[in-house]
């Protein structure tokens, strides 16, 4: 059984996706299956400021969530989160198994290894616990966003 | 209107359920019951509060405790609602008289003649547990305060 009581978020660690460098990163939790989350990705992209990116992928809310959130974890394994981030988002019209070979491909992401580690229940795990982090901080929906430790679902200014 | 206090005893309300049948303050006697209060089913708000729940279910009923969504919805809609999004919470709805079950509870938003968003935990008594109002109704309350509002109760 989950501890599903109140925690705030942690700050960013090792174990994080961080894209860019300019002052603190904003954390984000969303899923690949969600537009809103597709949205708040390219905002971010357009105003240059670093991002941290975790998983609120929840099975109750879309069916691929958690499929999608692993998959991007296998891709991490070989160095290509970001790479896969921003082709789940660029087109969210094709999301199942197939269309993820494919994107893999035009990546240069092993498939093999990809398949395989999709598998390593190392990586649902992981997916899980961003997802009760974010329920324990109070998330009721993707994307939220930390701002001053707490999560919001606005875009931040 | 100020949300009802703990240790008050739940007053007399009637809601209706899906199958038609009344829900009344005798529903809650004998088990412990969480009411979630939503404005309105299929807003894009709501609809992200009930998934979210949904997916604690395991923790919210594990010892036997039963939870509820009320809106003042009709029972049609709060089903088609409930079926639309996989939820299976039940829905409870205050439709006619509008929000007068709501107003007992105090969550109801006169401002804009709908169901505040807020919790009440009832214990087997009848008895309000715990209570909780959000300062509007797009404050949504994450599921962590209903785990906390159980541990505290």
């Amino acid at each position: 059984m989950r501890d599903l009581s109140s925690l705030p978020v942690g700050p960013v660690d090792s174990d994080d996706h961080v894209r860019g460098t300019a002052g603190d990163a904003l954390i984000v939790y969303a899923e690949f299956s969600c537009p809103e989350c597709a949205v708040a990705a390219e905002r971010i992209r357009a105003s240059d400021r670093s991002v941290c990116f975790r998983h609120f992928a929840l099975e109750s809310r879309s069916a691929l969530a958690v499929k999608l959130a692993i998959a991007s974890e296998s891709a991490a394994r070989q160095g290509m989160f970001w790479e896969f981030h921003d082709s789940l988002f660029a087109d969210q019209g094709r999301l199942d198994d197939p269309h993820l070979w494919q994107r893999c491909e035009l990546l240069g992401i092993d498939l093999d290894r990809f398949e395989a580690d999709r598998r390593d229940p190392l990586l649902a795990d992981k997916v899980a616990s961003q997802a009760t982090a974010a329920m324990r901080a109070g998330a009721t929906g993707a994307p939220s966003f930390v701002v001053s430790g707490s999560l919001q679902q606005d875009f931040p200014a | 209107m100020s949300i009802i206090a703990p240790d008050t005893l739940v007053p007399s309300f009637e809601l209706g359920r899906e199958d038609g049948t009344k829900f009344t303050e005798a529903d809650l006697l004998g088990k412990r019951t969480v009411l979630v209060f939503y404005p309105f089913a299929f807003s894009p708000v709501c609809t992200s509060q009930l998934q979210v729940y949904t997916e604690a279910l395991p923790e919210i009923t594990a010892d036997g405790t039963v939870i509820y969504a009320v809106s003042t919805d009709a029972s049609f809609s709060q089903s088609a609602f409930r079926e639309h999004l996989g939820v299976p919470i039940e829905q409870l709805s205050d439709f006619e008289p509008k929000g007068a079950a709501s107003k007992v509870f105090g969550a109801y938003f006169e401002p804009a003649g709908m169901t505040n968003r807020a919790l009440v935990i009832v214990g087997d008594d009848g008895r309000v547990l715990w209570s909780y109002l959000a300062e509007s109704p797009g404050d949504l309350p994450g599921v962590n305060l209903i785990i906390d509002g159980l541990a505290a109760s």
